[in-house]
């Protein structure tokens, strides 16, 4: 498992530069709210409002950004029911079925990760989002019907209380170091 | 939106706010004047999508607009890990862990397994090393659950 955060992914390949390490340091904690945010981003880091466009392009093509997005408070919006499902689902059938659970509407994210046996048996996440915890356990039961014998046992975790949420502060690592 | 309104009250939001946040979820399109394409869209003056999302943003609603970067493919280090606290050292120890500037989000959840966190460290190797100064400082074990495979992430919130 010591490779899972590596092989293609460990870094942010070719050509990417030391501008657009400046663009990411400069709006990982937001984008400006103005009428031209390029340029407003640019101001900051030495840069023409079309190169920071460019540069933000070429990285959402590279999957660098993954999108430029609203981020909303989950609760604020009535979504108070915030479970996540693991599933305890066996060895040589994830790959499939994660893929069948990630298509699945109301799956926001769906990882496959290790268990910790004899404590958390569970291989697979789920993060599904209600308005209340009936809605949530709907859900989760049409995921307990797709993946059917393949999975042993599950459950869903509710969060209750948000005791941090400041999102990722990327200290992005210079081209010469990664 | 008033300064008392309790931080995770649900928020009322009109039908330009839900537009807005519906339209805006799925990503800015990067391209001149974004706001003003997207404001056409919506059939609203640039002006009033800025003013929306600005107060959407003070008020909470949206906890952030931004690129979201793969931190993985920005050569960093990710990872979901949890613990187990017993109730009445919860709250002291939530604000140890909290203090790792390494801790992006961390959640109180229903379970033996109450305090699940994500870690965002500047290289993969940071991680075991973060995680063994969080067991340091609580005295918890810390079960670190990275991704093996990610099937999806795609949140999108109706309102």
């Amino acid at each position: 498992m010591s490779d899972s955060t590596s092989r293609s992914e460990s870094s942010a390949g070719a050509g990417f530069d030391e501008q657009d390490r400046a663009i990411v340091l400069a709006t990982q904690s937001g984008l400006p709210l103005v009428s031209d945010p390029w340029a407003a981003v640019g101001a900051q880091v030495g840069m023409s409002a079309e190169d920071v466009r460019r540069r933000m392009q070429r990285m959402q093509e590279s999957g660098i950004i993954r999108r430029i997005a609203a981020v909303p408070n989950h609760y604020r919006l009535g979504y108070v029911a915030n479970g996540m499902t693991v599933w305890d689902i066996e060895d040589d059938k994830i790959d499939r079925l994660g893929r069948e659970v990630a298509r699945h509407p109301g799956v926001s994210h769906c990882y496959r990760r290790p268990r910790h046996l004899p404590e958390w048996p569970y291989n697979l996440f789920a993060m599904l989002h209600g308005r209340s915890r009936e809605e949530v356990e709907r859900q989760a039961q049409a995921l307990a019907a797709l993946l059917g014998s393949a999975c042993r046992d599950h459950r869903i975790l509710y969060s209750s209380r948000i005791l941090k949420k400041t999102g990722l502060r990327l200290a992005v690592n210079s081209p010469g170091r990664t | 939106m008033s300064a008392s309104t309790t931080k995770n009250d649900i928020a009322e939001l009109d039908n330009i706010d839900r537009q807005v946040i519906n339209r805006l979820q799925d990503g800015l399109p990067i391209v001149e004047a974004p706001f003003a394409v997207v404001a056409k869209e919506l059939g609203i003056e640039e002006q009033v999508l800025l003013e929306r999302l600005h107060g959407l943003r003070e008020s909470g609603v949206l906890s952030r607009f931004g690129p979201m970067y793969h931190a993985e493919r920005l050569g960093g280090g990710l990872t979901l890990a949890a613990m187990a606290i017993p109730e009445i050292y919860f709250n002291a120890v939530a604000e140890e862990v909290n203090a790792f500037a390494e801790v992006a989000h961390n959640y109180r959840r229903e379970h033996r397994l109450n305090m699940w966190f994500v870690l965002a460290t500047e290289t993969p190797e940071r991680i075991p090393e973060v995680i063994a100064a969080i067991e340091a400082a609580t005295g918890y074990p810390v079960y670190n659950m990275p991704k093996q495979e990610e099937f999806h992430v795609r949140l999108h919130l109706p309102v």
